[in-house]
């Protein structure tokens, strides 16, 4: 009982901290509600989108866009992390391409994207794919070179095959590694999601900013969409983390 | 041990030479080696340390090509990884994901072996070296010596003719390690595999072989054949006879009195240990 106290109090009082110094923040500046709402307006509007169903639809959006950005970036991710890590004629010849890539902001490139495939769940998934893969390569590639020497010349000395090596010792022996990377993509896949919506489009906690600070302008809003994005981002992060853990328990 | 005299010995090599190139330079590691041995029996190879013992081990396995010469066990010749050489690596080498059971099932389950026929065998090979009650066990909640053990419990479970160990002891602490020589012997007893060895400890190979292998160093070749005639089953006190003092002394001037013990022998430091509980009856 006093160790569940002790992992639950520390974060409370640091959260009270948080809220107290943006309230006295509001105080101190006098700041209106269209410029710094407080969080207890900041709540308030929260409860009530809630209530009203203002965030459902947009927040459906989001998560769909992640999910499918997330699966195919991460999916397409992993094994190309493995071939870079295996392959000195891969890594030379994609490595250039990779990194340059990543250098270019995704905010650049999300216009362009919406501009050829509409902004849609496609084009929305691409960019999240995008954000996901850079990470989940390169910890996938790291993790798997990583792996002991040893092992695998053990292995070696029972004849394994190629693909008894991968499913068998690569994978497991990469893994919490691996599953590190997916900890990173999840949180980028959030802030790509929110990115490619700026773009345009119907519907998605990034649209729904976008009208909170344009045609509706409700700041109390906007920051209520801040707060449910960070619950997402948190959330998703969670998820990660109780897979990685199921992981590394069985490793 | 002596049946019948079987027509091609469990390993013969034959010219066996090998290098690798170090910072573009080739350096030779085997300078042609000759060496025919018996089956079912041990052989411990000693040798300065980086004489390569070791690689040695890897080219009679298989890992390793040679760049001339021959490698045959039991007659027929072994041109890479072979379930008829068990190799057992200086450090265990688990898989540190899997239960006991499912790292000594590992070659099997390689070979294709079906689930309920590998875990059998794996559970008869627990046995063997004294790890029934630990198949559930991860690598990580044992003793450095239970993982070794495991890790020559694996390289038993294709029924290899050959079991290569190279210091599969040396992690160990010194009375430890006496325990473990004389329950290696008494597996060997029972499987007859034959056995070659690499150690630096020339009371260890003493204690263990019919043959101990002096190599010289690099290029390797056989610098002395030293037959140990003790009797078997052998005792930990066997080690105090005045035999054993002369054949040290013998394997100590081949080597030129490059070994971690050489000292211990000369003392006659060597057995003093003996636990009666661990002697094979």
């Amino acid at each position: 009982m006093t160790i569940r106290r002790e992992r639950i109090v520390p974060p409370l009082i640091a959260f009270a901290g948080f809220l107290a110094t943006w309230q006295a923040l509001v105080w101190l500046g006098d700041y209106p509600p269209f410029i710094l709402p407080g969080p207890l307006v900041v709540a308030q509007r929260f409860v009530e989108a809630c209530a009203d169903g203002t965030f459902w639809p947009h927040l459906v959006t989001t998560l769909g866009e992640i999910a499918v950005g997330f699966t195919v970036g991460a999916a397409a991710a992993m094994p190309t992390g493995y071939v870079l890590a295996r392959s000195r004629l891969a890594n030379r010849v994609m490595s250039p391409y990779l990194v340059a890539a990543q250098a270019v902001p995704i905010l650049a490139l999300a216009p362009l994207i919406a501009l050829w495939f509409g902004t849609g769940l496609l084009s929305r998934s691409i960019i999240v794919a995008l954000v996901v893969f850079f990470p989940v390569a390169i910890s996938t590639m790291v993790a798997v070179r990583g792996v002991d020497r040893r092992l695998l010349e053990m292995a070696r000395s029972y004849r394994v095959t190629r693909r008894q090596r991968i499913v068998l010792v690569e994978i497991p022996a990469a893994l919490p590694g691996i599953v590190g990377g997916l900890r990173i993509g999840i949180t980028l896949a959030v802030v790509g999601a929110i990115v490619a919506e700026w773009t345009g489009g119907e519907q998605g906690l990034g649209v729904l900013i976008n009208l909170a600070r344009g045609s509706l302008f409700d700041i109390p809003l906007l920051f209520a969409t801040l707060v449910l994005i960070a619950i997402v981002g948190i959330a998703l992060y969670g998820a990660v983390l109780l897979v990685e853990r199921r992981v590394v328990a069985r490793s | 041990m002596s049946d019948a005299q079987p027509a091609a010995p469990a390993i013969r090599l034959a010219g066996l030479r090998f290098g690798f190139a170090v910072a573009g330079r080739p350096v030779e590691v085997l300078g042609g080696i000759d060496l025919d041995v018996e089956r079912q029996s041990v052989i411990a190879l000693v040798g300065p340390n980086g004489c390569g013992k070791s690689t040695l081990l890897r080219v009679i396995a298989g890992l390793l090509h040679p760049r001339d010469g021959t490698v045959e066990v039991e007659g027929r010749p072994v041109g890479g990884p072979d379930p008829r050489v068990g190799l057992v690596f200086q450090e265990p080498r688990l898989l540190p994901w899997r239960t006991a059971l499912t790292n000594v099932a590992f070659p099997l389950e390689l070979a294709g072996q079906p689930r309920t026929e590998r875990e059998a065998r794996s559970h008869a090979l627990l046995g063997l070296v004294g790890l029934r009650d630990w198949a559930g066990a991860r690598p990580a909640e044992l003793s450095g010596g239970m993982r070794q053990r495991l890790a020559i419990a694996r390289a038993l479970a294709l029924e290899p003719s050959v079991l290569l160990l190279d210091e599969p002891f040396s992690a160990l602490d010194s009375l430890t390690r006496e325990r473990f020589n004389v329950e290696l012997l008494r597996l060997w007893e029972r499987i007859g595999t034959t056995i070659v060895l690499v150690t630096h400890s020339i009371s260890e190979a003493i204690f263990l072989a019919d043959r101990v292998v002096v190599l010289s160093p690099r290029p390797a070749v056989v610098a002395a054949d030293v037959p140990i005639d003790l009797p078997r089953p052998r005792r930990m006190a066997d080690l105090d006879a005045a035999v054993v003092s002369r054949t040290a002394a013998e394997i100590r001037a081949q080597l030129g009195g490059a070994t971690d013990d050489a000292f211990a022998v000369a003392t006659g430091d060597v057995g003093r240990h003996d636990e009666p509980e661990d002697e094979p009856e």
